[in-house]
């Protein structure tokens, strides 16, 4: 697909990244010619310089004849005029904006047709509620879901006082007491699918469960990690995802604290979130944090505008043995070191956007069995797709040992009606169902039909 | 530095390139020359065992790969390319010396056409073949090749640089976001235009073999003819469609493809072309006005002096008549029009239209700014603004070309041929053009000139053809330091 990029920022370099990896034509659009140069260097993409919601520019970047643009430059008001621009110009074009300013939330879902904008992401919004789930279920590092939530991946590190630690795939059942598949492992930063049943679990490995969603609280129970239920939580910075994510924990009933450094954004905060704490203090200051009743609360979350900051935060709660630290990062660039600080859970607005646009990529391509959705899991490294098989598929109804799968693909679940299945030989699916498949190989399935030989 | 990478992709030019040669050793098997056909098995031997140990010895290369791998990426693979391609002259016993034998094929490859063979009649057809055919692989480039039959970088940008290092002009870029398909479009335009050339030249009364090494060596801007005297025997009608065609593959690939977007005005309002074009016009009527007397009609004069003037600023080097025999003022400007040279992103060498138009800009920029010091301007072409750093990139091109043609025109002095047979020979080669004037005139070859001149003018010949930086850069010692 012809694809135009408008903001060579942080996003908008990722998304042409993982798009021209997908074999998409991607035009960057930019006003400042040494970003552009730079990453025309690094990507098979063409650069075009100038303001992106100027006609004559985006005439230039071949809008005429493009089928989808992104607007992910640092204004809102600048994408929004992007997409209206490119939208006249070209009625069949798809158009993503990315809007940001919690004011316009509202009226940009309304007003989608007038802007002629056919998806608009929220990065701070979509990364708000990802944190309110995760502390729904202290104990995962991540949750995926799949199914409209009936199926569910989640991200488990195994510490030295894990019950899974020398445990083999063959003894799970017997251990965790439900129906759950591991789908992939990530050892010293390599991932893998296991497939033999005397893979042993190690201490400091990060798994990948596939589970019913009903299933998670028997799940984290039987593994003793299941802890007190979140009820007050402490916000490190009052930025615009400190405010989605207290608007979302106040309507669920947790108190919330947010520590901001700034006055008049502290009087803002506290004039849009009536049931919230606000306290005008310096979250950096680690010994006065304690003053601020850290002891008291069930989970902490980094959310301050510099990584710096929110690791040595996180690194410091988890050194009080806090129950659940999430960390937000902005730049997230090297996993593997990443992986060896205590930083609980970390989230990147950047990459939960990037990964929501290159979900909406996929499903645009719209060919027969073409996946719903694709999520990458493992640090990248692996990719969990979601299918809804079609009628004519030529696998309905044969028992999954009948099948042969490629190699480095797993089935992982199968939705049907409100029930999930953790597949075994036996298992079959049939039209219409939800089938989950994971891959170590990424890109290699991109249909239905790659899933078996 | 990349080492592996670079080995990798060395060694696929050099697959590219012995692929390329097939069709030369088919023609002389059908034409019986069985000591040819036997040099290029011999030539296919060696090159595949060359191809072998790169491949095994640079498997698992590192992904990373910058700017200066592709400047020396490209400059190994023209080297190694012409040392392997020049083997064939050599085995066969056509051209006995080895040098000779690699002067040849540089000026096949950089689309030169300076020869030092003084009987080209005499050598057999498959040779012919091969010798016209480089031309036509030099011209659009055999990493440009190279990228658009291989399956592509997984997208990553690095295809870039090497695209930079081989395509001549200021500033490259792609037409469609794929480097893939930008470099599959310039092929399928090379094609389509080489072919409606045979065509022509067919119909003009050619033999195949002649209409194809001739269309090879026009559509390159390369110049090697078939015959002893060029185009000097040939008929009117051939000398006017090879003139139109060497016009065309003068002008600026990317103005072809506009026209098939159908964007014909933004052609015509094009820059560029129209200096092109008009300095061809003016260049035309300025030497048949200087030549009039000379012959019998008016057609003719015409005919010569657009034949020449079109041969000369395309850089392609046929004459249809001995120029070096004209009046001092038209063989002037011939030696303007070398300097010239085509358009960017042509198969023409030379300076390049583009570069001349950008440094008269500059140099009326900076006129202005001696009279009125705080005055702002910057520099537009086809009213976009040009980027300062491309401006840089000209004037040191200017001052790298300068410089190296009067150290070679220095260093090959010392054969004592007269001031104007060594310069117009170092113009000739570094422009990728061919013939000079005297002792290197169109009815002249290189043959005379040492051993050491002739290395020297290879190395002029690929600079030109490289646009200088790809060739100093596997001079420079920071390339090499480990850092």
């Amino acid at each position: 697909m012809n694809i135009i990029i408008a903001g060579d920022g942080k996003v908008g370099f990722t998304l042409a990244q993982q798009l021209t990896a997908e074999g998409h034509d991607i035009t960057l659009l930019d006003s400042d010619r040494q970003v552009l140069n730079s990453s025309m260097e690094r990507l098979d993409a063409m650069g075009v310089h100038g303001n992106c919601a100027s006609m004559p520019v985006l005439l230039q970047a071949g809008v005429e004849g493009a089928d989808l643009l992104i607007a992910a430059t640092n204004a809102d008001e600048v994408n929004l005029l992007c997409c209206t621009t490119a939208h006249a110009i070209n009625p069949k074009l798809h158009t993503i904006a990315r809007i940001r300013n919690p004011e316009y939330t509202e009226q940009i879902y309304d007003l989608r047709d007038v802007f002629g904008l056919s998806m608009a992401v929220n990065p701070e919004r979509q990364a708000a509620t990802e944190i309110e789930r995760l502390l729904k279920y202290p104990g995962f590092l991540r949750r995926d879901v799949f199914a409209k939530g009936r199926s569910e991946i989640v991200e488990l590190r195994l510490d030295a006082s894990s019950k899974l630690c020398n445990v083999s795939l063959m003894e799970l059942p017997g251990v965790v007491k439900c129906r759950v598949l591991v789908c992939a492992v990530l050892r010293d930063g390599k991932a893998f699918v296991p497939n033999s049943g005397h893979f042993r679990f190690q201490e400091g490995d990060r798994i990948f469960v596939t589970a019913p969603t009903r299933e998670l609280t028997a799940l984290l129970k039987n593994l003793d990690i299941m802890t007190r239920r979140v009820r007050r939580v402490m916000l490190c910075g009052g930025g615009r995802v400190s405010y989605y994510l207290a608007t979302l924990l106040e309507k669920g009933g947790i108190s919330v604290h947010i520590l901001e450094k700034d006055p008049e954004r502290c009087r803002q905060l506290s004039e849009m979130l009536p049931d919230t704490q606000i306290v005008h203090a310096d979250a950096s200051d680690l010994e006065s944090l304690e003053s601020y009743g850290l002891s008291q609360m069930d989970a902490l979350v980094t959310l301050t505008g510099e990584d710096e900051v929110n690791m040595i935060i996180s690194l410091y709660a988890s050194s009080l043995k806090m129950p659940q630290v999430i960390t937000k990062l902005g730049h997230n660039g090297n996993r593997n070191i990443l992986d060896s600080l205590k930083l609980g859970s970390v989230i990147s607005p950047k990459d939960l956007v990037c990964n929501h646009i290159v979900r909406y990529v996929r499903a645009m391509q719209n060919q027969s069995g073409a996946a719903v959705s694709v999520h990458a899991i493992a640090d990248g490294q692996v990719e969990a797709i979601e299918f809804v098989v079609e009628k004519d598929d030529p696998n309905c109804g044969i028992p999954l040992k009948n099948l042969k799968p490629r190699a480095n693909v797993l089935v992982a679940s199968i939705t049907r009606g409100s029930q999930t299945e953790i597949p075994n030989g036996d298992s079959v699916f049939h039209a219409g169902d939800t089938v989950v498949v994971v891959t170590t190989d990424r890109g290699s399935v991109l249909r239905m039909g790659d899933v078996f030989l | 530095m990349n080492y592996k990478m670079m080995g990798r992709f060395v060694a696929q030019t050099l697959t590219a390139v012995t692929v390329l040669m097939l069709p030369a050793m088919i023609i002389s098997l059908c034409a019986g020359e069985m000591t040819v056909v036997y040099a290029f098995l011999l030539t296919f031997a060696i090159a595949g065992a060359l191809i072998a140990v790169l491949f095994l010895s640079c498997k698992g290369a590192p992904g990373v790969f910058g700017a200066k791998e592709g400047l020396v990426c490209a400059a190994i693979s023209w080297i190694v390319m012409s040392l392997v391609g020049s083997l064939p002259f050599w085995f066969s016993r056509e051209i006995p010396s080895y040098i000779d034998a690699f002067f040849e094929i540089v000026s096949g490859f950089t689309t030169t056409g300076a020869s030092v063979l003084s009987n080209v009649e005499a050598l057999s057809d498959g040779l012919l073949y091969w010798r016209s055919f480089s031309h036509w692989i030099g011209g659009m480039g055999v990493l440009v090749f190279l990228l658009a039959v291989s399956p592509g970088g997984k997208g990553s940008g690095f295809t870039l640089h090497l695209m930079r290092a081989e395509s001549p002009g200021p500033d490259v870029g792609k037409l469609v976001p794929k480097m893939r398909k930008t470099a599959t479009i310039l092929y399928l335009i090379y094609i389509v235009l080489t072919i409606a050339d045979i065509l022509f030249l067919l119909f003009g009364g050619m033999n195949l073999l002649e209409a194809a090494c001739t269309a090879f060596g026009t559509a390159g801007t390369g110049g090697f003819g078939v015959l002893n005297d060029s185009f000097a025997s040939y008929s009117p009608y051939l000398q006017y469609v090879t003139a139109v065609f060497m016009v065309l593959f003068g002008i600026n690939f990317s103005c072809f493809y506009l026209l098939l977007l159908r964007q014909i005005r933004g052609v015509f309002k094009d820059e560029e072309l129209r200096l092109y074009l008009g300095v061809i016009l003016v260049a035309v009527l300025l030497i048949a006005l200087n030549i009039w007397d000379r012959y019998a009609t008016v057609e003719e004069t015409f005919r010569h002096a657009f034949f020449q003037v079109s041969s000369i600023i395309t850089t392609t080097g046929f004459s249809s008549v001995d120029f070096d025999q004209w009046p001092a003022f038209s063989k002037g400007i011939l030696m303007v029009l070398m300097i010239i040279g085509a358009c960017a992103g042509s198969t023409g060498g030379g300076l390049k239209c583009s570069r001349v138009l950008l440094l008269g800009k500059v140099l009326r920029r900076n006129i202005r700014t001696l009279m009125h010091p705080r005055r702002v301007q910057a520099i537009r072409i086809n009213n976009r603004v040009v980027d300062e750093q491309v401006l840089d990139n000209t004037n040191a091109y200017l001052a790298a070309y300068v410089i190296l043609v009067f150290v070679s025109f220095m260093l090959i002095s010392l054969d004592n041929f007269s001031i104007g047979t060594n310069i117009s020979a170092v113009l000739a080669c570094f422009n990728n053009i061919g013939p000079g004037f005297e002792a290197v005139g169109p009815t002249c070859n290189f043959g005379s000139y040492s051993t050491f001149s002739k290395l020297v003018l290879c190395f002029d010949m690929l600079a030109g053809r490289l646009e200088v930086f790809p060739m100093l850069a596997l001079l420079s010692t920071g390339t090499w330091k480990r850092r």
